[in-house]
């Protein structure tokens, strides 16, 4: 198998995530709706609350609103790859997943070129957030927003992983909801996304190991200390081993073939398609 | 070549070692009674000076040799030698000096009594004390318009302005302004005269001509309750353009238009901000936060806060040195 062939492939898969996405243009809009609610609603309520401790990376005080950009940031890419995953279920039952699938290059590249196009996506809507919060005084270094790309991008592809993982165990496109709500509301609640850790301690330590042991936490971590041009190991040495233990397990266990519908069927697949 | 390299690494460990070329800003940490003093480049505390008790206002000598500080619980005003960073000597004061103001005459000490509700006028080079004027309940605020011709007291119970001739030493006139004055200053042309009301919660524009308030501006920090808007320190720009009126336990820097006394922008800074100081070239504004015990440095030109540098308890006054 040559370059070529990757490159081929990977193009062709970028092009049809961007094809559906300029179908679902709407939705990319309408996604940023959720961050600027409560960047605008919610974070103008809590105004007065930080202004008690400087936390790394920020150098002096700051408002809510900058607080909370970043993790609004990483709760774009969380909502973006949950919508992926929920893709990729519906992909399975139409059969064009299979088609996908039935490419000669081995399947970890099509997963991870998977997620990588959902990334790319993702980093547009990011901008474009990061865009409108600078109008609303949420200003970040100039640098910062090309240092963050990196950052936005290793946090889709760990979300992206996770998202291919559950729909592996899902087997069908109805629980698919109930699963989001118990993935995405614990995830971004128990994180560093709204109130800095310190605070969590203050309420209860367990909050705070749970806190802790959420791998967004770490990914609103570096996307925050990426923003503010500032190194922080940890944060994202946790977001790459977990985006590498996620992508390993997700890609290893992905099976096309898992959806009840068509395994209830005994035609062939082709049919399908 | 290798004695070249020498030559070049000695003369870099000099430059590094010289704390004579660094910038230096001296804040009076309340209850401490210490003086933090920080390189105003590199943002960070380099050195703590131990002075007396209960340090509040500070200012330098017009020669930029010596520092002045208003030891408030020792009833003293102290003189620290800028070289040593030793204390030199101790000024009769009367008792709790809180704030003064140093006569360009570099001899003049205008020193308000709190407690006394008196003005003592001290000679700083052999310590006579010219004159002890007496003025509203508890007196705080003091300044000395840049040309000299008057001293300005503010007393806080009688909210009154007290207009002192520097010849005469005689009261000339008083202008009621809101309520609690708290701290006055001059343009640099000795024209316009500014006071904060900390309870008032309002900056007074004083024609110093006429001797008569021309403009009274108000301020809404968007967040924060309106009676925690209590003014105190007012900082104006050589050029005229800016005035920046620190907001106490409102934890913002006001940022005003010195022409049109419009408001332009809100800093956020640390708890209780009171007092202000710009740097020579007037790019970095110091603000003291008293509660949350810190610094905070706002860039002029981008009106934003860069950074905020823990100090001592309680930083209370803030003054940069210009030649260093």
């Amino acid at each position: 198998m040559k370059v070529a062939h990757y490159w081929h492939c990977f193009v062709g898969i970028q092009a049809r995530e961007w094809l559906r996405f300029w179908q679902q243009r709407t939705r990319f809009f309408s996604a940023l709706i959720r961050p600027l609610l409560w960047l605008v609603v919610f974070a103008a309520g809590f105004r007065a609350v930080l202004g008690v401790s400087i936390i790394p990376p920020y150098q002096t005080y700051i408002t809510y609103e900058t607080y909370i950009a970043p993790g609004l940031c990483g709760m774009i890419v969380l909502f973006n790859s949950m919508q992926g995953a929920l893709s990729m279920v519906y992909d399975r039952e139409l059969g064009s997943m299979r088609v996908l699938l039935m490419s000669p290059l081995p399947r970890p590249f099509l997963l991870i070129t998977k997620l990588l196009s959902m990334g790319i996506v993702s980093i547009g809507q990011v901008y474009l957030f990061l865009l409108v919060a600078r109008l609303l005084d949420v200003e970040p270094p100039a640098w910062g927003y090309l240092a963050v790309l990196p950052a936005v991008l290793l946090v889709s592809l760990m979300l992206g992983a996770f998202g291919l993982l559950i729909a592996t165990w899902v087997k069908q496109l109805e629980n698919f909801a109930g699963v989001m709500n118990f993935v995405i509301f614990p995830m971004f609640f128990l994180s560093s996304a709204l109130y800095p850790l310190w605070k969590m301690q203050e309420a209860s330590p367990w909050l705070y190991w749970l806190c802790q042991f959420n791998p967004f936490t770490h990914a609103v971590e570096a996307i925050r200390f990426a923003l503010y041009l500032q190194w922080n190991p940890a944060a994202f040495g946790i977001t790459a081993t977990v985006t590498l233990v996620l992508a390993t397990l997700a890609t290893a266990g992905f099976r096309p073939q898992r959806t009840r519908i068509l395994a209830s069927r005994p035609s062939s697949p082709q049919a399908q398609e | 070549m290798k004695s070249l390299l020498k030559k070049t690494a000695l003369a870099a460990m000099i430059g590094l070692s010289a704390p004579a070329l660094a910038s230096l800003a001296y804040v009076s940490n309340e209850k401490d009674n210490t003086l933090s003093v920080i390189d105003i480049e590199s943002m960070e505390v380099i050195d703590t000076i131990d002075v007396g008790a209960r340090p509040r206002g500070i200012l330098l000598s017009k020669d930029h040799t010596r520092l002045y500080i208003c030891a408030s619980d020792d009833d003293t005003v102290q003189v620290l030698d800028l070289a040593t960073r030793k204390i030199i000597d101790d000024l009769p004061s009367g008792e709790d000096p809180e704030q003064f103001s140093l006569h360009p005459n570099n001899k003049h000490l205008y020193i308000a009594n709190e407690d006394d509700a008196i003005v003592t006028v001290v000679d700083v080079t052999n310590k006579d004390v010219l004159a002890q004027i007496d003025v509203g309940i508890e007196p705080e605020g003091m300044a000395v318009s840049p040309d000299g011709k008057w001293a300005v007291n503010t007393s806080e119970t009688t909210s009154m302005l007290h207009w002192i001739n520097t010849e005469t030493f005689e009261i000339e006139k008083n202008i009621v302004i809101g309520q609690r004055p708290r701290h006055v200053e001059f343009s640099k042309d000795s024209k316009i005269a500014w006071a904060s009301s900390e309870i008032g919660g309002t900056v007074h524009i004083i024609d110093v001509d006429s001797l008569e308030q021309i403009h009274e501006m108000s301020f809404k920090v968007r967040g924060v309750n309106q009676d925690r808007v209590q003014p105190v320190g007012i900082k104006l720009t050589s050029d005229g353009k800016y005035a920046f009126v620190a907001l106490g336990p409102a934890n913002h820097v006001a940022v005003v238009d010195a022409q049109t006394y419009e408001v332009l922008d809100y800093l956020l800074v640390g708890s209780r901000v009171w007092q202000l100081d710009l740097d020579k070239d007037e790019k970095r504004l110091f603000t003291t936060n008293g509660v949350s015990g810190d610094v905070s440095v706002v860039d002029v030109d981008a009106m934003k806060v860069i950074k905020t540098i823990k100090v001592g308890r309680y930083p209370w006054g803030v003054v940069i040195d210009p030649s260093s």
